[in-house]
């Protein structure tokens, strides 16, 4: 061997030992981020991915509490006027400095009609600048929840969109693009250097960050999406990635074997449940003709009997859910354990049955995801056989998302018996009672409302809760409503399944409740 | 009574034919034939021998879900293979499954066999233009993986029809689907062996007799191109069964509640690594097992066919 392969061979060893100070963050999801946009799509993950990289004017803790971000703080100078002092220094990734007019900017651009983030500010809050750091926010009625959905508004920079031609948003479901699919420019502690559709997106740490308290020592992400749940797994296993999600709940002993890894479990916040279809004057896909069964509050609360929480608990989820009572999980303002979950009881469900005139149950079909949630096929087949014992047939109809979810939802509205999750993205009861529960109308409300439920009632309190800013006396509002639904049976609330993310030992972070990983709180050993 | 002796003559000839005895000579055809034999039995009277009955939801009990079989500790003899996530029998969802499996492949092969078989006449027997036409077509279609053509025909029925009653069609959908990616084996085989016997004094003499083309097609002609057209369909049929267990596997076949064996394996798969094997491992050994049976039986049928052979 030469002199000069020696040297070479000595230096390349030299190099790639060099960067020992480099961590690299290397983690899996099922699925991919659709776009770096931000306001292309309101998905948790695709929120929580850009949270890394672009920052609201506030942020969620690893306990979702709100803290200030882009806004030092913020005051309400009179009920519907609210003012935000930006915090002083901040640059984005391209170098530009973050002002008022990003705020003006963003305001518009979020609430632009191709925006998939409309509902984090309504088109009736007028946004002023005060100055080149106070904004001011002014609300026609009061509205004490108004920045609480803000930390997933993301603030773009206005030179940047003007410059690439960026100014509007690009749905990411739709078929065009535009320079902010692709490319990001945030002030987050990360910033984006490639984005390869279905394959990998990578990001490098911000060294400019203005969070002086910064936690993690991070210097690289790289982020792949891997569909199927035993690749994932075994990725993980193997060493491939640092953390993966979501892991099956029947994986997740043999990762807590493994004496490289563990599972992190918790309650996530999204809570699963029944809908049944109450407006119709005769149900879709039934042999009940003229009338719907549904709209008989007994026939509810017999479905609501006859389903065996404890044993789907057991058995389809192997332990991991919270059976719930409430459309709303623990840590939603406005949860209370006052509210029980009424007796899985056959023989009760059957008396209801026979008492609304269905002695002999009758048939109908069940819309069920079989790959949005965890075990959803899995649960709905345990429902059809629950429910067969009182003698109610279920045709089930499981079909994947792609198409599930344009069948149920509006305008088609395509069933009268479905599964369905929920996760309030206020992490507060009105954002539930509103999409869910109020009647269905033009203006917005009860837009996931797909059975139609309707107490004029909740739409009263609802709107009481939205402007109420004493705290106590809106709790007490928000106890009422649900008091309400609950006696009506709008819904059969199932459970909040387990957020279950397996990370290699090495690596340190904070679970969010919300399912949302958050790079900044990483530390690798 | 002439009839009855016809029969018993048909029977007699049946025994004392080449067929039957080198059918006994193979020690490996007869074991295949019974464990076919045994197979179809079990999937006729599965009603009868199921311990219990995994298509009725109503008999279903959650807490059941993942038993493992009898001879674990935790497994009891009321579930002798353990059940799957659903608490259904295990033993019995092969015996129900195994129905819908050879149910679809015979009746799949069946439908390709007719269909096959009378193209395959007209395209041999005519000739010109109308052979053309089919034989293109047949090697356009020849070019396409079976599965993929049966993927599509599924796919376009459900949707064109509506899904609640695509539930309620879905075994004859798949019975068409299936059928439709196979029959262009029959056509080709058939329409060769056509050319050779129309040109047979038989043929000649039936067409001077004036008899129609469509009698002299399937009267004549037809007995004497049968022979291949068996082996074909023999092997057709473990192709069926196992085009049926793929698509169910892939989760296009047959509705969840009602699980073939593809369906049982490919629910079963997610529970492999959790170390609840007996999902997977035994409804996917009788497919193995029934697909290998049959598929023996035609390699012997095409051997004891094939004069070269003799």
């Amino acid at each position: 061997m030469s002199k000069k392969s020696i040297i070479l061979a000595a230096l390349l060893v030299f190099l790639l030992t060099v960067p020992a100070g480099a961590k690299t963050l290397r983690f899996a999801f099922q699925g991919d981020v659709k776009s770096m946009d931000p306001y292309s799509l309101n998905e948790t993950f695709q929120l929580g991915f850009l949270g890394n990289i672009y920052e609201g004017l506030i942020r969620r803790g690893p306990n979702l509490e709100i803290e200030p971000c882009l806004a030092e703080r913020w005051e309400i100078l009179e009920p519907t006027r609210w003012r935000f002092y930006l915090r002083k220094g901040v640059k984005f990734h391209d170098g530009t400095p973050f002002t008022a007019d990003d705020v003006i900017f963003s305001a518009q651009r979020v609430r632009h009609k191709n925006s998939d983030l409309k509902t984090r500010l309504s088109d009736k809050v007028k946004v002023v600048k005060v100055d080149d750091y106070t904004v001011d926010f002014i609300t026609p009625v009061p509205n004490p929840i108004l920045h609480v959905e803000w930390g997933t508004w993301h603030i773009m920079s206005k030179s940047w969109c003007e410059k690439h031609n960026a100014t509007i948003p690009e749905s990411a479901t739709g078929e065009s693009e535009n320079y902010a699919t692709r490319h990001a420019n945030g002030t987050g502690p990360f910033k984006l250097v490639s984005h390869e559709p279905g394959v990998k997106t990578i990001a490098v740490v911000n060294p400019h960050w203005w969070d002086s308290s910064k936690e993690h020592n991070v210097t690289k992400v790289i982020f792949t999406p891997i569909a199927s749940d035993a690749t994932r797994v075994a990725a993980l296993l193997s060493g491939q990635v640092d953390m993966a999600y979501p892991i099956p709940v029947q994986d997740m002993k043999r990762i807590e074997r493994h004496p490289d890894c563990r599972m992190l479990v918790g309650p996530e916040l999204r809570t699963i449940f029944f809908g049944m279809d109450q407006f119709r004057d005769e149900l879709l896909y039934s042999n009940v003709k003229g009338k719907n069964p549904f709209k008989d509050k007994r026939v509810r609360q017999a479905f609501y009997q006859a389903i065996d929480i404890e044993a789907i608990k057991k058995k389809v989820m192997r332990g991991l859910s919270q059976p719930s009572a409430m459309m709303i999980a623990p840590g939603i303002i406005g949860w209370s354990p006052k509210f029980k979950r009424l007796p899985y009881d056959p023989e009760a469900s059957k008396r209801l049955l026979a008492e609304a005139g269905y002695p002999h149950g009758f048939e109908v079909t069940l819309d069920c995801p079989n790959d949005r949630y965890v075990n959803d096929e899995a649960i709905c087949l345990a429902v059809v056989s629950m429910l067969a014992k009182v003698g109610v047939k279920v045709n089930l109809l499981a079909q994947p998302k792609a198409k599930f979810f344009p069948k149920i939802l509006a305008p088609k509205l395509d069933t009268s018996f479905y599964l369905l999750g929920w996760t309030p993205s206020s992490f507060d009861s009105w954002n539930v009672l509103y999409n869910l529960h109020n009647c269905p109308s033009e203006s917005g409300a009860g837009k996931f409302n797909i059975g139609g439920y309707c107490n004029p009632k909740v739409d009263e309190l609802t709107a009481k809760i939205l402007s109420e800013t004493d705290q106590a006396k809106r709790l007490k509002l928000i106890e009422e409503a649900w008091t309400i639904t609950i006696n009506d049976i709008a819904y059969i609330p199932l459970h909040q399944q387990a957020l279950a993310w397996g990370v290699r030992n090495h690596v340190n972070l904070k679970q969010r409740p919300d399912n949302v990983f958050s790079w900044r709180h990483v530390v690798i050993k | 009574m002439r009839g009855v002796e016809g029969l018993h003559g048909a029977i007699r000839r049946f025994f004392d034919s080449d067929l039957w005895y080198s059918f006994t000579r193979s020690k490996v055809t007869v074991l295949a034939a019974l464990v076919t034999l045994a197979f179809i039995l079990a999937a006729i009277f599965a009603p009868l021998i199921a311990p219990h009955d995994p298509f009725d939801p109503a008999s279903l009990d959650l807490m059941d879900a993942f038993t493992p079989p009898a001879w674990y500790p935790e497994g009891t003899t009321e579930f002798l293979l353990g059940t799957d996530d659903q608490g259904r029998d295990l033993l019995s969802t092969i015996l129900y499954g195994s129905r819908i499996s050879l149910f679809v492949g015979f009746a799949s092969m069946l439908f390709a066999m007719v269909v096959g078989v009378s193209l395959g006449l007209i395209s041999g027997y005519i000739g010109g233009p109308i052979d053309a036409v089919l034989m293109r077509i047949a090697d356009v279609q020849i070019s396409f993986p079976a599965i993929l053509i049966a993927m599509l025909v599924d796919g376009v029925a459900r949707g064109i029809l509506p899904t609640q009653r695509h539930e309620a069609l879905a075994i004859w959908v798949m019975v068409f689907s299936i059928g439709i990616s196979n029959w262009v084996h029959f056509a080709r085989t058939v329409r060769g062996s056509t050319m050779v016997e129309k040109n047979k004094e038989y043929v000649q003499a039936a067409r001077v007799i004036g008899r129609s083309r469509p009698t002299i097609m399937f009267q004549h002609i037809l007995p004497n191109v049968m022979g291949p057209v068996l082996v074909i369909a023999t092997i057709g049929l473990a192709v069926a069964i196992l085009t049926e267990a793929t698509l169910s596997y892939l989760g296009v076949g047959v509705p969840p509640t009602k699980p073939s064996l593809g369906t049982l394996i490919r629910i079963g798969q997610s529970f492999l690594f959790a170390g609840e094997w007996w999902i997977v491992i035994f409804p996917g050994a009788a497919l193995a097992t029934l697909v290998l049976a049959v598929n023996l039986l035609g390699d012997w049928l095409r051997d004891a066919l094939n004069p070269k052979l003799r």
